[in-house]
């Protein structure tokens, strides 16, 4: 029994950091489950990946013990728990079975793994580095010397400037293999668009971005560098013109271009296979922070943090994780100008269950099912939904969510400027602004693992907006 | 070793919850709608459901026309008007939009009518006060159509009651599955309603024949890939879609989305369909008409012309 658990951890080990094939790896319900035993932290050394590489590639014929469906996330409808699902129009039934089939081969083709790696290596500069935070770590020192470890995990740096372009580059792939050559995505702040569109102009495929009106007036700029990169970016009018339109709209044309389009769907949201997918994708964040933390320290992150707002820079890091028990998973979503204030995006907060874009999950809905408009200083956390698997770790009592504000975002922004000289997007602000409140309560020497999973720039025309504000409420 | 333990205690604490919750059915108890029954017992001639509304023009060689219209755009009012309207000129059964704020299965047209229609404050309740009124008025039976949200929030038993209540007899909710429509089913059977399931041009043959096994009142089929709205003809395929249907079952198949002038009903009804669904055209003329009265002589005349395209 040793045996064979401790083997079908090494298959996990036993991919490359990219690899899928831990969708595969039986998960098991932790009741029973023997993880504890084998610690985890001898899963991820490297030097024993190669011995096992003939295992690895034979994931899917891994017997299902009885009990693995209890913990397999999601079920085969793309259920996690009561959460996901696949709730579109039957148009689209067949494209999304057959997306889900081409992406579980492919998972397990060596040639794919391959071809994805060796983009992620040298087009999207993987791995990023996990970064140990002196100053921010000081920062944090109470009076005695004590405090928590501060790393970042550096999705900053890759090409793009975010962690978007893990998931753009596989979908492309993906794409190019299912032979669709047309290629339709959402944007809300312009990331995931541009993400899109470098990978779009990199394998030759033609590019059409949805964005709402109001967001291409608010990002203008990354609406150039879409055009730049050759994508057409359609301004969508409908609704309250912002990414919850953007997103419908895509899956319109997705319902009227099926047969010709993928649509390259930009966080852990949406229809089954997309949570998964897209998780499985990013989840090579949370893999190398496994390997870089034995590196650096021989053991694991005590505590992982990231930014919330579809959620699929959090899964990345959760989501190798989420077996490790006495890790903890921290998601920080958007209060706007506070939780109580009606204007804020704080989903897993404040939402109730309900059906948008294809998964059921919690949502921001008034009192007849209708989508409220979110509010966030953040493009990328301005959505009124979140990913079903988030919904699911929150009610199972496995992630903790909370939020921050606007104005809490922002001092962050400022302090890790000025502290580390690395500018955040104010996405990843919100995860760096709920340091404060979490630092002062961590004994001694925790290590905390935050996911820097953007760069600022795109930012600053706002910050200097609000900033102007309170220039002048000071000279008041 | 210590986190060993603590890992697991802290797993054994944290099981999966039991209780899972859907929101609440209460918040708008279907007992504020009973002041209205006394409307009943003015009904000129009870609405037969959709199953037997299929039965009798199939009897007569008669094909269903069957218009679709938001609720509450231009107003209520207007809508209440148009139903009348309807049915008087020669509709079988109708469909009733309940605007939602992220129609993915809408073209343009529909969803501009529902983004006007809760502009306005259009709402379940407000829909269900106005059919009280109107559907002991009029002969043809109504049919909902929406999308899940808006149901799931009022729970689904509640929702079918309220339904039910109402006079409703049949729902389209075109973002649930088949593998999703079990429970809308159930608590659809327990009041009365039927549940319409769509099938369209990618539904591969194996999946189309559970999708018609389990459509009730009438199968629904999707001209063309794509979301509702008027095209300029109406793709060949359906001659051949609406041959595999038939060929599975004798259950009434409906065509629908894209069907928008009286060339394009003739043409379906001479390919054996049973029923023509026509939405965004007539959407189209009420929401663009400069006046609620334009609008309605314009839906009118348009209506007949479908009538009289159709045997």
């Amino acid at each position: 029994m040793a045996i064979s658990t401790n083997a079908s951890s090494a298959t996990t080990v036993a991919s490359s950091s990219s690899s899928l094939s831990s969708l595969n790896t039986l998960r098991r319900p932790c009741k029973f489950h023997q993880c504890p035993l084998f610690p985890s932290s001898i899963r991820p050394v490297s030097s024993i990946s190669c011995t096992l590489t003939k295992a690895s590639a034979l994931p899917m014929e891994v017997k299902e013990s009885p009990n693995s469906t209890i913990s397999q996330r999601p079920d085969s409808f793309g259920r996690f728990g009561k959460f996901g699902g696949k709730y579109v129009p039957e148009t689209l039934m067949f494209a999304l079975t057959e997306l889900e089939s081409a992406f579980r081969l492919l998972a397990n083709d060596e040639a794919f793994q391959k071809e994805l790696d060796g983009i992620l290596k040298d087009y999207v500069g993987r791995e990023s580095p996990l970064y140990f935070a002196e100053r921010l770590t000081e920062h944090y020192k109470r009076p005695n010397g004590e405090g928590p470890l501060i790393y970042l995990k550096r999705e900053d740096l890759n090409h793009t400037g975010a962690h978007k372009i893990n998931n753009a580059v596989g979908q492309a792939l993906l794409a190019k293999r299912l032979g669709k050559k047309r290629i339709i995505a959402e944007t809300g702040a312009g990331q995931h668009g541009v993400a899109t569109a470098t990978v779009c102009a990199r394998f030759g495929l033609d590019c059409i971005i949805y964005m709402g009106a109001q967001d291409m007036e608010r990002q203008s700029l990354n609406v150039f560098r879409m055009r730049l990169l050759g994508a057409e970016v359609r301004a969508v009018h409908s609704g309250t013109a912002t990414l919850k339109d953007a997103t419908s709209e895509a899956i319109r044309d997705w319902v009227t271009n099926v047969e010709s389009t993928h649509y390259i769907l930009g966080s852990v949201a949406g229809p089954h296979p997309y949570p998964m997918m897209v998780r499985e994708f990013h989840a090579v964040i949370g893999k190398e922070t496994r390997k870089q933390a034995i590196e650096k320290w021989g053991g694991k992150p005590d505590v992982l943090v990231a930014c919330v707002g579809g959620g699929s820079n959090a899964m990345g890091l959760f989501h190798e994780f989420v077996d490790d028990a006495d890790v903890r998973l921290i998601g920080v979503e958007a209060a706007g100008h506070g939780v109580d204030s009606g204007k804020h995006a704080a989903t897993l907060t404040k939402g109730e269950v309900g059906v948008l874009h294809g998964a059921m999950s919690y949502l921001l809905q008034d009192d007849d099912g209708q989508i409220i408009e979110p509010h966030s200083i953040s493009a990328g956390l301005d959505y009124p939904g979140v990913g079903p698997e988030h919904s699911f770790l929150k009610d199972l009592g496995r992630a903790e969510y909370y939020s921050v504000t606007d104005n809490e975002a922002l001092e962050a922004f400022k302090r890790v400027s000025r502290l580390e000289g690395i500018i955040p997007a104010l996405e990843t602000s919100h995860a760096l602004a709920y340091l404060e409140q979490l630092c002062p309560t961590l004994p001694n020497g925790t290590k905390v693992v935050l996911n820097f999973s953007g760069r600022g720039d795109k930012d600053v025309q706002t910050a200097i907006r609000w900033k102007l504000l309170s220039v002048e409420e000071k000279a008041m | 070793m210590a986190n060993v333990v603590k890992a697991s205690n802290f797993f054994q604490s944290t099981t999966f919850p039991n209780h899972v919750h859907i929101p609440s059915l209460t918040k708008k108890p279907i007992v504020s709608f009973k002041s209205l029954n006394p409307m009943a017992s003015l009904s000129v001639s009870p609405a037969v459901g959709i199953s037997e509304t299929f039965t009798k023009l199939r009897e007569q060689g008669k094909v269903a026309l069957i218009p679709y219209i938001t609720a509450g755009d231009p107003d209520l009012s207007t809508t209440a008007e148009a139903l009348k309207v309807l049915d008087s000129c020669g509709s079988d059964i109708i469909e009733l939009g309940v605007p939602y704020s992220d129609p993915l299965a809408d073209g343009p047209v529909i969803q501009a009518a529902s983004t006007r229609a809760l502009a306005k404050g259009t709402n379940l309740e407000s829909i269900i006060s106005m059919l009280k009124e109107v559907i002991p008025q009029i002969s043809c039976p109504v049919s909902l159509f929406t999308y899940y949200n808006v149901i799931l929030k009022r729970g689904i038993g509640n929702f079918m009651a309220i339904l039910n209540d109402a006079g409703v007899h049949g729902l389209v909710v075109p973002d649930v599955p088949l593998e999703e429509t079990e429970a809308l089913r159930e608590e659809a059977a327990k009041n009365n309603i039927e549940i319409v399931l769509l099938t369209t041009p990618t539904t591969p043959t194996e999946r189309m024949k559970p999708i018609v096994e389990a459509a009730e009142g009438f199968v629904y089929l999707v001209s063309s890939v794509g979301v509702t709205g008027a095209r300029t003809s109406i793709n060949l395929r359906v001659r051949s879609l609406l041959k595999d249907i038939k060929e599975v079952t004798s259950k009434p198949v409906a065509v629908g989305f894209g069907v928008s002038k009286p060339e394009h009903v003739q043409q379906i009804a001479g390919w054996g369909a049973d029923g023509v669904i026509v939405g965004s055209a007539m959407v189209k003329l009420l929401g663009e008409a400069n006046s609620p009265q334009e609008g309605l002589k314009e839906l009118e005349i348009f209506t007949k012309s479908l009538k009289s395209a159709l045997p």
